[in-house]
């Protein structure tokens, strides 16, 4: 990597982009992209690059291959993946669950496919375009840059057109031309929320000139959403870029990243990244001879769901309990220590270097009218190809799930997807085609959320879902306002009866009223949403409800109240049940049939486990 | 007030070189007049503080406290709401078993069963030896390797029940 120096002006960063165009052209003819996000990593894929590395050494192919580390590929599958990107024909081979011992092939032959790995797909996608790959319907502009560059080397980044944007809004632009240009591209909060992030700039350029933040709200706290994580690990410029460029919009000199502390790999590349770009002159003071200073720092997160919601992530800044408070004033007015504050989330954040980049009018060509661009979703649950998936907004859930997930892991059928975390709600079947935006998830009862998908089969029951949502909630919950506090764990209660066969059909019709007078009262987002998945799953899954209700009966087994075991005839008499029941509630002497004893067995199910000859049926 | 309430642990003192650290540290940071832009400091110096002690006992908070000065019973306020923070101490393995929602329907219920089962102790608890804490952990984001467990620092990935006895067996 060249030497870092600070860059004067715009001139030195366009040279500096070009030497990188020119270095590149001439480097290695093959180029090998390992994918070392932390699922990556948690996949064993270190030493898959450290075999590779080797191999490169031993076979002294130093000036034939480059191996790049990367941030997540999206394949996350078929952990460890690689890339094999010939530079002359621009064609790439992707390879999933690559192993050390396949290294020596693998650099032998470089892009063949001769060598026993699993060859996942080819030329996959093409970042920034929208006629990507027809069978994966996918379209990348937010994880353009992620799983292709290095992340921890911003000449990576610089070389991929990085900070032209800025570059270009510092020197040539005024604050309100580029407010303007978001307000144009219709850009809507990806966080969840959904509201126009040019309008949010707009408040806050409005507010007297001073002390303003800019905060990106990098605390991803919807269980089973991973696509912040993903940006951030894979292309921590993109963000720090569009925040500087988005407290010049709005005249702050200050921003914020923060960001939850389970996620330590994302805090290293962006503590590295933060200072790489102070070292080239690109945060800072005077960035690029523009006159424009500006810093960003990190602040950690602590385990707080709710620290999603934006006052209690201002109050966690603050350094107190991480509680919100009622709206208005809105940040954009009096966000952090009281200032003019915009709160962006990190996908929002990767957004708009490409739209500073391309114009609103390019941006405006993708997804649908009023919902502009693309959409990222970490598919993951029951489903054959779990991943990260950026698709245009308006594709259909079943492109999503049987396109580009290709369908129902362990042939099973689907029965459910759940969209917007523990706020959002759960969809069937017949839903399956509707296309996918802010409003018509809305009007089916769910919502966009921040983008978790979470794609369920037969084997679940929802109703256990529901309580599950709940659990996660009450244990989420700060305590400020009853309806959230008692409200949901009423509600929770409710459940536990359900679940456990002890419910009437009262019980369901308080579980409504309850849900809605929660809806209604609850002080932030997450009270008001938190009764969603009961809610959705009541209207979309009533059947399962009236199930356990009724004929006290768990059709997917996982309910363990109504759910009974018994011995059939197939019962040999070997005794392996009874010597592993964990309760001693089986008897019969050997070689004979034995019983289960229903009023002590405890339904673990072990005596099911343990029986070799299907003899223990389970209702 | 009863003396006994003032009774506070010495962990501060007994471990000198961990208080160093943390003294360094929190000398190192830009502190100013106002006591409340000071606060917002608070977080990362109880992240600091953790990490050396392993937990924040009284005496932990206190010296916190005062450095930044702030109240002790803001510090304390702060340490009960997030998660992250701990005033008891956990055992030596630190066994997490992820509750985001792809751990949830791909059975992250039987896993922690399991480890109930073989450790003795609930979700919460910490082994009497003090070898074993069990735990649950928020979304870490590694969903495609769901369920996912964590001990320490260390992720496993697409845990059976089975493998509960082979994790615990890694613990040495």
């Amino acid at each position: 990597m060249s030497t870092i120096t600070p860059l004067k002006d715009r001139d030195a960063l366009s040279t500096w982009a070009a030497d990188l165009k020119t270095e590149r052209a001439s480097g290695a003819p093959v180029v090998i992209r390992v994918s070392m996000g932390t699922c990556g990593i948690a996949a064993k894929t270190t030493p898959v690059l450290e075999a590779l590395q080797s191999e490169i050494r031993s076979q002294q192919k130093e000036s034939q291959i480059e191996i790049v580390q990367t941030g997540c590929m999206g394949l996350c599958h078929s952990e460890p993946t690689i890339e094999v990107y010939d530079r002359q024909t621009q064609q790439s081979i992707f390879y999933g669950n690559v192993k050390p011992e396949q290294a020596p092939t693998l650099i032998r032959e470089e892009s063949s496919q001769a060598f026993g790995v699993d060859v996942l797909t080819q030329n996959w996608y093409r970042p920034e375009e929208t006629d990507a790959d027809v069978e994966t319907a996918q379209a990348r502009i937010v994880l353009r840059n992620t799983g292709r560059i290095d992340p921890e080397s911003i000449a990576d980044y610089v070389g991929t057109q990085g900070y032209a944007a800025l570059a270009n809004v510092v020197t040539t632009m005024q604050p309100d031309e580029v407010t303007q240009t978001m307000i144009d591209a219709g850009l809507r909060g990806r966080g969840g929320g959904g509201f126009p992030t040019g309008v949010k700039w707009q408040f806050a350029a409005k507010q007297p000139a001073g002390e303003k933040y800019v905060i990106c709200n990098a605390d991803e706290g919807d269980p089973g959403a991973f696509m912040d994580r993903a940006v951030l690990e894979g292309d921590p410029h993109a963000v720090l870029e569009a925040m500087a460029i988005s407290g010049f919009a709005i005249g702050a000199a200050q921003g914020v990243v923060y960001i939850r502390a389970e996620y330590p790999l994302a805090i290293e590349r962006l503590e590295l990244a933060i200072q790489q770009a102070r070292d080239c002159g690109l945060l800072g003071t005077n960035i690029l001879g523009s006159g424009f200073d500006f810093d960003i720092e990190l602040k950690y997160g602590a385990g707080a769901f709710v620290c999603g919601e934006e006052t209690a992530l201002i109050h966690s800044i603050e350094g107190l309990r991480g509680e919100p408070i009622f709206k208005p004033p809105f940040p954009a007015v009096e966000g952090l220590w009281e200032k003019p504050t915009i709160v962006n989330n990190v996908e929002t954040l990767a957004n708009i270097c490409a739209i500073m980049r391309r114009g609103a009018k390019w941006f405006r060509q993708i997804g649908t009218e009023k919902c502009p661009g693309t959409k990222v979703f970490a598919l993951a649950g029951k489903v054959k190809r779990v991943g990260l998936v950026e698709v245009p907004m308006g594709t259909t859930l079943r492109d999503i799930i049987f396109g580009v997930g290709q369908g129902i892991a362990n042939d099973r059928a689907f029965k459910a997807v759940q969209t917007g975390g523990p706020s959002g709600g759960c969809l069937k079947t017949e839903d399956l085609d509707t296309p996918i935006d802010y409003e018509s998830l809305r009007a089916l009862g769910s919502m966009m959320g921040s983008g978790g998908m979470i794609v369920m089969d037969e084997d679940d029951c929802m109703v256990n879902i529901a309580k599950y949502f709940l659990e996660f909630t009450l244990d989420e919950s700060c305590g400020r306002c009853t309806p959230c506090r008692i409200g949901n764990k009423r509600l929770h209660e409710m459940l536990v009866k359900v679940c456990s066969g002890r419910a009437d059909m009262r019980t369901l019709e308080k579980l409504r009223q309850l849900s809605d007078t929660i809806k209604d009262t609850s002080l932030c987002g997450l009270g008001q949403t938190s009764p969603n998945p009961v809610l959705s799953t009541l209207r979309q899954f009533r059947r399962e409800y009236l199930d356990h209700v009724m004929n006290h009966k768990c059709t997917a087994g996982v309910c363990s109240a109504l759910v009974r075991y018994d011995i059939n005839e197939r019962c040999v008499g070997c005794t392996l049940c009874a010597r592993n029941c964990p309760v001693s509630c089986i008897t019969g002497a050997p070689k004979e049939h034995h019983e289960i004893d229903q009023e002590r067995c405890i339904k673990c199910g072990v005596c099911q486990q343990a029986c070799k000859f299907h003899a223990v049926d389970k209702h | 007030m009863s003396t006994t309430c003032c009774e506070r642990d010495t962990v501060i003192d007994d471990q000198p070189e961990a208080r160093q650290t943390l003294d360094t540290y929190l000398d190192s940071l830009p502190l100013t007049d106002d006591s409340t832009r000071n606060r917002g400091f608070l977080i990362q110096s109880l992240h600091k503080a953790q990490d050396l002690f392993g937990y924040l006992p009284e005496s932990v908070q206190l010296l916190v406290a005062n450095k930044l000065g702030i109240h002790l019973s803001q510090v304390y306020g702060v340490i009960s709401f997030y998660s992250f923070f701990s005033d008891t101490p956990s055992g030596e393995f630190r066994i997490n078993v992820c509750t985001g929602t792809a751990c949830f329907v791909k059975g992250a219920g039987k896993i922690v069963e399991e480890f109930t089962r073989l450790l003795g102790i609930d979700e919460g608890e910490t082994t009497g030896d003090m070898r074993f804490s069990l735990g649950g952990l928020r979304c870490v984001g590694a969903c495609s390797l769901a369920p996912v467990v964590m001990v320490n620092e260390r992720v496993y990935g697409n845990v059976t029940p089975e493998m509960v006895p082979e994790i615990l067996n890694d613990c040495e």
